[in-house]
């Protein structure tokens, strides 16, 4: 699948703000972090801008952005229309969150546990919805599977705590109980994806050349011509071949970028009693970690195949 | 509305396409070029047609397969496809906006133009590729069953059928109402057994393909020489052989 930069954009950004308010409204509710007003306006602050940039970036890769409101219609059907409207949704308590954190901590609030658990489990479901809007699509089996959904939601989690982890260090907050967990959650994402990069090894797609043109009963089924002589939309937008060809390679940038390099720095600051020098390294962990997952998603995109390249010279998917 | 019909459409108007007959002449896929880019989804937008590197929207594709049997016989069979205006068709739900849609009562899968906002996600959740994105325009397009041509009573009645159907020269291309049991194209399906693409999706195809009949001298073409290879010297002619003695002295 072609992997267009917008989305790539948009499903990091967002999938990292979202991971960023669960962990400060999860982290605040229970009582694990400081609650000082700093912390919220750059913690609240950052993961904002990754959501609008996001929402804003996926528009981009629209023909007729200007018509992008009308995707809010569909929600009885469509995973996309959902995932725009819960998204929407998810700025309310999160927002009010936030405000009341920032600006009315010294008073009491009856409703905010509620409206906290409203926003995390909004995190969660919008997330979760675009996640499907990449799942629920039959003719791409590298994304038609359960591991896609649980990826999403376990590397939102893991950029988020990466963001957070930084944003702690950087104000001098951090506790080796936030390394750890940053630490936990990224060993989770990592083995997630090496099971899910197992997953798509092993498991292509049911159909075949042969079942696409319904001869493979007759023997076996090879394209003699193709339909036209030039490149069309379809090939260009899933017969992406480019990532297949240097996998493993972007598979190991993924590896070591998005995970080692992240787990090793985030220790090695704890190590490092130079104030400078372990926010440089916690500055490295986010710019490794940014990489890391873009390589990730660019990937996820990229060396997925679709159905419809079997009636171009492919024998499977 | 992107949700699909409730009970399905009852009248499920497709093509039946005949894998034995079509000869891959491309015709339909030109007459419906000619037809659609004045018609329902105008224009077919082409893009650098006579340079380098042209590249335009087509709602119908003709591609050639050889199939190879257990007996290394192979045989050519051109395949045309266009939108199957599937039964549970995913293009349809993916749909954010509404603008992609299935009519309850013919059951044509169409694109409405003015809420399309060309996210392309529908060409994704096409497993045939029937979905043709036009750069110029920014939206979605596909074949509309000429939806413009089949209903309309300014053309004479034979000819309200679609374009690819009206022009193809061999027959190849049937249409008709699917949903029907007894309509010619059904038992056209019911007596050649016609089959679904990609039936494992489970999207319930509306248009249907014949398979190519058996070839009728099998038993000739099984008897054929391996490969080719000089006569053998005793079981060449009179004359032959005369010469070949003449020669070898």
């Amino acid at each position: 699948m072609h992997p267009a930069k917008s989305v790539i954009l948009f499903t990091t950004a967002s999938g990292a703000g979202y991971g960023l308010l669960f962990l400060l409204i999860l982290g605040h509710m229970l009582g694990v972090i400081p609650t000082d007003q700093t912390l919220a306006l750059s913690g609240f602050g950052t993961a904002f801008i990754l959501i609008v940039l996001g929402l804003l970036s996926s528009t981009f890769h629209l023909g007729r952005p200007e018509r992008a409101w009308r995707a809010l219609t569909q929600w009885r059907s469509s995973w996309l229309s959902r995932e725009g409207i819960l998204a929407i949704v998810t700025f309310l308590p999160t927002g009010i969150y936030g405000l009341w954190w920032i600006f009315f901590s010294s008073s009491e609030f009856a409703l905010l546990p509620l409206i906290g658990s409203a926003a995390l489990l909004l995190c969660c479901a919008t997330v979760y919805c675009t996640s499907m809007i990449y799942a629920c699509l039959k003719p791409v089996a590298a994304w038609h599977n359960k591991f896609v959904p649980a990826g999403y939601l376990v590397l939102s989690l893991s950029t988020g705590a990466l963001l957070l982890n930084a944003i702690l260090h950087l104000q001098g907050k951090n506790d080796q109980l936030f390394d750890m967990l940053t630490i936990a959650l990224i060993i989770i994402a990592v083995v997630h994806k090496f099971y899910y990069w197992q997953y798509i090894n092993e498991n292509t797609a049911q159909s075949t050349v042969g079942s696409a043109t319904g001869l493979g009963s007759m023997g076996k089924v090879s394209l003699l011509e193709a339909a036209h002589t030039e490149a069309n939309y379809l090939m260009k937008e899933m017969g992406f071949k480019i990532a297949r060809k240097h996998r493993q390679k972007l598979r190991n940038i993924t590896f070591i970028f998005g995970f080692i390099f992240p787990i090793f720095l985030i220790s090695l600051s704890g190590m490092i009693s130079n104030a400078t020098l372990s926010n440089l390294t916690i500055i490295l962990s986010i710019l490794s970690g940014g990489l890391g997952i873009v390589t990730e998603r660019w990937l996820f995109f990229a060396e997925a195949k679709h159905t419809v390249s079997l009636y171009y010279g492919a024998e499977k998917v | 509305m992107t949700c699909l019909p409730q009970n399905g459409s009852k009248k499920k108007l497709g093509l039946v396409i005949d894998l034995d007959i079509c000869v891959g002449c491309h015709a339909c896929a030109v007459n419906c070029k000619e037809w659609n880019t004045g018609g329902h989804s105008a224009p077919l937008t082409d893009i650098d047609p006579y340079g380098a590197d042209p590249n335009g929207v087509w709602f119908n594709r003709i591609h050639s397969f050889e199939v190879v049997d257990d007996d290394n016989d192979s045989r050519t069979v051109h395949f045309p496809k266009s939108c199957l205006h599937c039964d549970d068709a995913p293009c349809v739900t993916v749909c954010p906006t509404g603008a992609s849609y299935k009519r309850e009562e013919d059951g044509i899968v169409l694109v409405d133009a003015d809420k399309c906002i060309g996210c392309k996600l529908c060409s994704w959740a096409c497993a045939y590729g029937a979905r043709e994105y036009d750069e110029d325009v920014g939206i979605m397009k596909k074949c509309t069953l000429c939806v413009d041509r089949i209903y309309n009573e300014n053309l004479p009645e034979a000819s309200r059928v679609p374009a690819c159907v009206s022009t193809c020269p061999v027959g190849a291309r049937s249409f008709g109402d699917l949903g029907d049991p007894n309509s010619d194209v059904s038992k056209l399906v019911a007596e050649r057994e016609g089959f679904d693409l990609m039936a494992e999706l489970d999207y319930k195809p509306t248009n249907k393909y014949l398979p190519p009949r058996p070839k009728q001298n099998e038993n000739t073409v099984s008897d054929k020489p391996v490969s080719l290879s000089p006569v053998e010297t005793e079981k060449a002619g009179l004359l032959a052989r005369w010469a070949d003695k003449v020669l070898s002295l």
